[in-house]
């Protein structure tokens, strides 16, 4: 076990950072099932949570992961498992039950090539649209993408953060590549990290309703144990947590869940923009690909061409508010993913009027390099 | 003072405000809950420290019929759930309340693997062999030549002996009983509950509504009566072929092994390891 209250840098692999991270937010609960390449998650929170007195266990699947962080969460923790595709795809249906129920948890996904079994230790960007949609149904998630192992560090704090105050599940959505790289991640302070903890309902009266939200859209949390005695389930239901098939009190829920993420804009959107206030060009990248984006614009800017970048940090919610301004004059998008064209499908929601969206894709298991993209960002600027 | 001048009433357990309740007129599933609660009354386990996780199914909606902490959560996962719960809250008293489907069928893995692990959780399994919420499809537990509505020419599958499957796997107490003796599955749940390890408790229910008319089993009261005839508190007979089971079934507490329970393991396992 390390010392994990000590200040200082560490070369950390992208998969400990997280691990590390998930210790600084609080997460005293990690259940898992490995899979490549996700495993060094599991091994680093086995390690060290029982130096902090919190529990790990290795379940029987994916499923069982999934749905004893759930329980753990509903018993008052904070609560993390991690996966890779096919392992995800067996997180979906407890996910969409942490949605509905409103549980605090992190997911980490480390993408690997799909589909099915695919390419175990080969990176890709094929989940962002299971990220997104994976479970059934209509329902609130939350989806970050780290583009380094300092940022996957700050990013599962912030996850934390995200999925206590907002009661909503959040994803941790980045690739191999990232995951075993190793960088120098700067470890704080335990004091000067900001910490944001689930609010419990702390006053038991006799009209107390568990899903009765104030203005804010987030319910009080009950802890069994504090003469609450109320129910929580997967089945649609009413302010006082039982089911209802009441069309007025299914809408009053349907609204309230699928509107308190927008509610908490500002605490649930992150982006990075680089360049883009005189571009022309810009370039919409994400994970380890935005960090070949950033060296092929540089070299771009060298030679005189005005490309600059776009780059989300929480890529569901897209922030949509943010990207329409700066896509507004550009007159050209190039969408560099390591899949067949994900959040490319997204980019051309936000289109004006005589801008062209192309994508530049990969799917062979390599990442996109940055030649790759100052190629077409060349090609595209000689067209104009 | 006998069983039936009990003090207990199970209106104290009750949210009565739920009523009237789902079940179908005749079915067991009542009358196992009823059981259970008046085990947790003799056990005076205060409400507040009871947590009661549940599935999908018939027996996955009676929590929300108990005035209690009551988690119903996605089809098989109950076991899943609980198990983080009881490791998050040692404090509350874990019980599962599932079904043949829930826990042998699509929850199987999660079973066994409860079994292996031992940590100090209740499952009780209501066993009224069919998928009952569903309309009557088969389960892991409907009997040879049965029909159900996908098997309509007769079940030909083979059966799963929940009880032999927990044994096998290391529970740390098995039984099973029927909802006819109510008195004695009370009793069976209160070794479940008093026990510190994983136990298992099979409740024989009946499905008189859907199940029991697709078969012509008669009435509620003719089911429980065919059911008591089958099963035997002297042990397991495979030689004897049953109308109702393949062969007599146990019931009482079938097996009680004392080893460590998990969470005192893995205490313990932690505290040698920061001294070492």
């Amino acid at each position: 076990m390390s010392d994990l209250s000590e200040p200082r840098l560490l070369n950390l692999e992208g998969n400990h950072a997280c691990a590390l991270g998930a210790i600084a937010a609080g997460c005293r609960f990690y259940a898992g099932y490995p899979i490549t390449p996700s495993s060094e998650i599991a091994e680093r929170m086995s390690k060290e949570l029982p130096g902090v007195d919190g529990i790990f266990i290795q379940m029987e699947d994916e499923i069982a992961s999934m749905g004893a962080i759930l329980g753990a969460s509903m018993g008052g923790m904070k609560v993390m498992t991690a996966t890779s595709g096919p392992g995800f795809s067996l997180k979906q249906e407890n996910l969409g039950y942490a949605a509905g129920a409103e549980i605090p948890c992190v997911v980490v996904n480390v993408m690997r090539g799909g589909p099915s079994t695919g390419l175990p230790t080969r990176p890709a960007q094929g989940d962002i649209m299971q990220a997104r949609w994976g479970t059934h149904g209509d329902h609130p998630i939350i989806v970050i993408t780290p583009a380094s192992v300092p940022e996957i560090y700050e990013q599962t704090i912030r996850a934390f953060n995200l999925a206590e105050t907002l009661r909503v599940p959040v994803i941790i959505l980045y690739d191999e590549a990232i995951g075993h790289l190793r960088e120098t991640v700067e470890i704080k302070d335990s004091n000067s990290i900001e910490i944001n903890n689930r609010i419990w309902a702390s006053e038991v009266t006799d009209s107390f309703q568990p899903y009765a939200a104030g203005e804010d859209k987030i319910p009080e949390m009950v802890r069994p144990g504090d003469g609450f005695r109320t129910h929580t389930t997967g089945l649609t239901h009413a302010p006082d947590g039982f089911p209802t098939q009441d069309p007025e009190l299914v809408s009053q829920y349907m609204d309230r869940l699928l509107g308190k993420l927008g509610h908490h804009g500002d605490l649930v959107e992150g982006y990075e923009t680089i360049e883009v206030e005189d571009a022309e060009l810009l370039v919409v990248s994400y994970g380890i690909t935005s960090r070949a984006a950033r060296r092929a614009i540089k070299l771009a800017r060298a030679e005189g061409i005005k490309v600059g970048m776009f780059r989300p940090i929480t890529l569901w919610p897209f922030p949509a508010e943010a990207f329409k301004e700066i896509i507004a004059p550009i007159k050209n998008v190039l969408v560099p993913e390591m899949n067949a064209g994900q959040l490319i499908e997204e980019i051309e929601r936000y289109r004006p009027e005589g801008c062209d969206i192309e994508g530049l894709n990969r799917i062979d298991g390599e990442t996109i390099t940055p030649e790759q993209i100052l190629d077409r960002i060349r090609e595209l600027a000689a067209n104009e | 003072m006998s069983e039936v001048d009990s003090k207990f009433n199970i209106r104290d357990y009750l949210r009565e405000h739920m009523f009237p309740h789902f079940l179908c007129p005749g079915c067991g599933h009542g009358i196992a809950l009823r059981a259970l609660l008046w085990a947790i009354d003799e056990l005076e386990i205060p409400k507040d420290k009871l947590a009661f996780v549940s599935g999908i199914g018939c027996s996955g909606r009676l929590g929300a019929y108990i005035d209690s902490n009551t988690f119903h959560v996605t089809h098989g996962r109950p076991l899943a759930f609980a198990t983080g719960l009881k490791l998050a809250r040692p404090d509350l008293e874990v019980i599962v309340i599932t079904g043949d489907g829930d826990c042998l069928a699509i929850g199987g893995n999660h079973l066994i693997h409860a079994c292996r692990r031992n940590l100090n959780i209740t499952c009780m399994m209501l066993n009224n062999e069919v998928y009952g919420m569903t309309g009557g499809q088969v389960s892991p537990t409907t009997s040879s030549n049965r029909f159900t509505t996908t098997t309509p020419h007769g079940n030909y599958e083979p059966v799963f002996d929940a009880c032999k499957l927990a044994e096998a796997a290391g529970a740390g107490m098995v039984g099973r009983e029927i909802t006819l003796q109510t008195p004695a599955l009370k009793n069976v749940l209160k070794e479940g509950l008093s026990h510190n390890g994983f136990s298992f408790v099979e409740v024989m229910s009946d499905c008189t509504e859907v199940f029991g008319r697709k078969n012509e089993l008669g009435d509620s009261a003719e089911m429980v009566l065919t059911q008591k005839s089958s099963v035997r508190p002297d042990g397991y007979d495979n030689t004897v072929e049953q109308p109702f089971r393949p062969n007599f079934l146990k019931t009482g507490v079938m097996a009680r092994n004392d080893r460590p329970e998990y969470a005192a393991a893995y205490r313990q396992h932690i505290m040698s390891m920061k001294e070492g």
